[in-house]
C-alpha cells in the first residue's frame, strides 16, 4: 500500500514488568493529519517514539514511507520532521543560529530565512532562545523540525503547556503544512486539539487502539447525544470507551 | 557533499555544531572566568607566598626564663631570625599557626619546641642552634663561599607554571566536554539530534574541536603573563610546545566524553570528575614535586595521565627537550586518550 505514510502492525514493547504498547495497529494514510489521543501514560510517546526510530520495539512491523529503520535510517532521517516532547533547545544560541545548526544536517529544504519568516519569528532572530516565550520556543523547535522540508511529521504533544493562543497560532502553521501536501503523525490528551487539526484519531489506553476513524464519526457512533447541554465531544468518546476521563486533571 | 546553497545558508553540519558549542561557550562568563582569569589569579597568589628572590625569615619565639634575654640577643645577631617572646598558654597555637616555627627555651643547654614534620621548623631548628652555638664561643672551621642561584628558570614560579597549564589542560578539557554533554542529554537535546539526519561522530568531534578552539588561550594566557611578569625564559619551541598542549586536551577531552557518555544528572558528573581528577591534582606534581612520594607509589604516579603531561610541558618549556625527547611521556598520553575514546563510543548512551 504505497499510498500509506505509516503503517505499524501489532507493535509491543515492555518495560520490565509494565507493558507500554500492548499489540497496537496504525495505519497513517499521504496527507492526512492523524492523532493519537489518550490520557498520560497510555503509550502515546512510546508509540511515536517506535515509528521515530528512536525506540526499537520488542515484536511487530514499522514501515515509514515505504521504508524500514532497520535499512533505510539514513534517508528517513533525511524525510522526516520529529519534534520531541521534552527538548530544550541550547538557550544561549540565537533563534538563527539553532535554525542554521539544524538546516546543516538536511541535504534540502528552505533556507534558514524563509523558516524564520514561516514560524514568524523573523523579528527574533537574533534573539537568544532563552529569552524566547513558550509558544515562540514551541515555533522554533516546530521549525527545527521542518527544516528538511520533511514529507511527513511527527509531533510529540505539541501544545502542551501553551496559552491559547500560541495554542492557535501553531495550529495554524500545522494547518499550512497540511495544505502544501505534509502528512502529519501527533499525539495530544487535548480534544480540542484532535477535533481542530486531525482528519483521523485513534484513541488509545494502555497501549491499546480503542476506537478509530474520524472525530465526527467517533462523536457520531456513539449514538444520540448523552448530554443535553453540550454537542458531543472527543471525551465523551473516551468516556464511554473507558468509563473515564481523559485528562486527570 | 552538499554546496553552502543545497543547505539553506548554513555552513556543514560539523562546522555548525563546533560553532554553536563555541558561542554556548563563550556566552558563558563563569566559563571564561575558570578558563583563563582564574589561572592567572592562581599564578600571582603562589608568587606572592612562594617570593623567590628574598631569602626567607625564620620565625622563633623565645619562652620566658632566666637566660631569655641572653637567647634574645644572641638571636638578633644573627641574619635571617625574627624573635619574638612567647608566654606558655599561647605556645601551641603560635607553632600550630606557622607565626613562630619553633620556640627555644632558655635553659642550658637550650631546650627546642618545634614540629619536626614541618619543614620550615627543622631549617628553624639548624639556623637557631648554629646561631646559638656560635655566641657561646664556637670556633668555625671555615667561613664557605656562597653563589646563590636564583636565576630565572629555576625560581619555584618557573617550576609552577608549566604544571598550571597541565593542570588546566586537564581540568577544562574534561569539564567542558563531560558537562557540555550531560547538559544537553538532560534537555534531552542529544535524542533530539539523533532524531534528525546529524552523523553522530560529527557531534562529538565538535565536541573535540570546540575544545581545541579555546586551548591556544587557555595555554597562552597564563604562559604570557608569566614571561611578562615574572620574566620566566621559556626554552622550548612553540611548536613543540602546542604539540604537546594538543595531545594533553584530545588525551583529557576523550576522558571527559568517557565519564559524560551515561551520566545523567550534574551531581553525578561532578563526583565522577572529582574522582578522577583530585589524586592527579594531588599525585602528578601540579603544586610540588610528585618525587616527594615513597618509591612504592612512583610506578602509580608514573602512570597518570596528567603527570606525562606536565613532565612533558616541563621539559619543553623549562629545558627546551624536542618532540622526540618527550616522545614516551606523548605515547602515555595517547594511549590514556585513544582507549577511553573507544570506550566512550560504545557505551555512549544518546537518549
Amino acid at each position: 500500500m504505497a499510498d500509506l505514510a505509516v503503517r505499524c502492525d501489532d507493535l509491543r514493547k515492555r518495560y520490565g514488568n509494565v507493558v507500554a504498547v500492548d499489540g497496537l495497529s496504525l495505519h497513517v494514510r499521504r496527507g492526512e493529519c492523524f492523532g493519537l489521543l489518550g490520557p498520560n501514560g497510555a503509550g502515546k510517546t512510546t508509540t511515536i517514539e517506535i515509528l521515530e526510530g528512536l525506540l526499537a520495539p520488542d515484536e511487530g512491523e514499522v514501515e515509514v514511507l515505504g521504508l524500514r529503520w532497520r535499512r533505510d535510517e539514513r534517508e528517513l532521517r533525511q524525510r522526516l520532521g520529529i519534534q520531541l516532547q521534552e527538548t530544550q533547545l541550547p538557550e544561549k544560541l540565537t533563534v538563527h543560529e539553532t535554525l542554521r545548526l539544524f538546516r546543516s544536517f538536511y541535504h534540502g529544504g528552505r533556507s534558514v530565512d524563509d523558516l524564520l519568516h514561516a514560524i514568524e519569528l523573523g523579528v527574533k532572530r537574533d534573539s537568544r532562545v532563552g529569552k524566547l516565550s513558550g509558544g515562540q520556543k514551541q515555533r522554533l523547535s516546530l521549525a527545527c523540525a521542518l527544516a528538511g522540508d520533511p514529507d511527513l511529521l511527527f509531533l510529540d504533544e505539541p501544545t502542551t503547556g501553551l496559552d491559547p493562543q500560541s495554542r492557535r497560532q501553531l495550529w495554524h502553521l500545522l494547518d499550512r503544512f497540511r495544505a502544501e501536501g505534509g502528512t502529519i503523525l501527533l499525539t495530544t490528551h487535548y480534544m480540542d486539539e484532535a477535533e481542530f487539526l486531525c482528519d483521523r484519531v485513534a484513541v488509545i489506553d494502555q497501549g491499546q487502539v480503542l476506537a478509530q476513524g474520524a472525530p465526527k464519526e467517533l462523536i457520531a457512533s456513539l449514538g444520540a447525544p448523552k448530554v443535553v447541554v453540550h454537542e458531543g465531544t472527543l471525551e465523551d468518546v473516551f468516556m464511554s470507551l473507558t468509563g473515564r476521563h481523559l485528562r486527570d486533571d | 557533499m552538499t554546496t553552502e546553497r543545497a543547505r539553506g545558508g548554513a555552513s556543514r553540519p560539523l562546522v555548525e555544531l563546533t560553532l554553536a558549542r563555541l558561542r554556548e561557550f563563550v556566552r558563558e562568563p563563569e566559563a571564561i572566568f575558570w578558563s583563563f582569569v582564574f589561572p592567572i589569579v592562581m599564578t600571582v597568589a603562589l608568587a606572592i607566598a612562594f617570593p623567590s628572590s628574598a631569602a626567607r625569615t625564620v620565625l622563633v619565639g623565645v619562652a620566658d626564663g632566666e637566660g631569655a634575654a641572653a637567647v634574645r640577643a644572641a638571636l638578633g645577631q644573627a641574619e635571617g631570625i625574627t624573635v619574638r617572646d612567647v608566654s606558655r598558654p599561647e605556645e601551641q597555637r603560635l607553632l600550630r599557626e606557622g607565626i613562630v616555627h619553633l620556640i627555644v627555651v632558655p635553659t642550658m643547654p637550650p631546650t627546642y619546641r618545634f614540629d619536626p614534620a614541618r619543614e620550615e621548623s627543622v631549617l628553624a631548628r639548624v639556623v637557631v642552634d648554629d646561631a646559638l652555638k656560635r655566641a657561646a664561643g664556637r670556633r668555625e672551621p671555615w667561613q664557605a663561599r656562597e653563589e646563590p642561584q636564583a636565576v630565572a628558570g629555576s625560581r619555584y614560579i618557573d617550576w609552577f607554571i608549566p604544571g598550571l597549564i597541565g593542570m588546566g589542560i586537564m581540568s577544562n578539557g574534561m569539564w567542558t566536554i563531560a558537562f557540555g554533554i550531560v547538559q544537553a542529554r538532560m534537555r534531552k537535546l542529544l535524542k533530539r539530534m539523533v532524531a534528525s539526519p546529524m552523523r553522530r561522530w560529527e557531534f562529538l568531534l565538535a565536541q573535540l574541536l570546540a575544545r581545541l578552539l579555546f586551548l591556544g588561550p587557555e595555554v597562552l594566557v597564563p604562559l604570557v603573563f608569566a614571561v611578562l611578569v615574572f620574566g620566566m625564559p621559556v626554552q622550548g619551541s612553540a611548536v613543540v610546545i602546542a604539540a604537546v598542549a594538543l595531545v594533553g586536551a584530545l588525551t583529557f577531552g576523550a576522558l571527559g566524553l568517557l565519564l559524560g557518555s551515561r551520566v545523567r544528572t550534574f551531581e553525578a558528573i561532578s563526583g565522577l570528575m572529582n574522582l578522577v581528577m583530585l589524586p592527579m591534582w594531588i599525585l602528578s606534581g601540579v603544586f610540588f614535586s610528585s618525587a616527594n612520594f615513597p618509591d612504592a607509589m612512583q610506578p602509580l604516579i608514573q602512570a597518570l595521565p596528567l603527570t606525562a603531561l606536565i613532565d612533558a610541558l616541563r621539559a619543553v618549556i623549562l629545558d627546551g627537550a624536542s618532540l622526540a625527547a618527550v616522545g614516551d611521556e606523548l605515547g602515555l598520553l595517547a594511549a590514556w586518550g585513544v582507549v577511553p575514546f573507544f570506550v566512550a563510543l560504545r557505551i555512549f548512551n544518546w537518549r
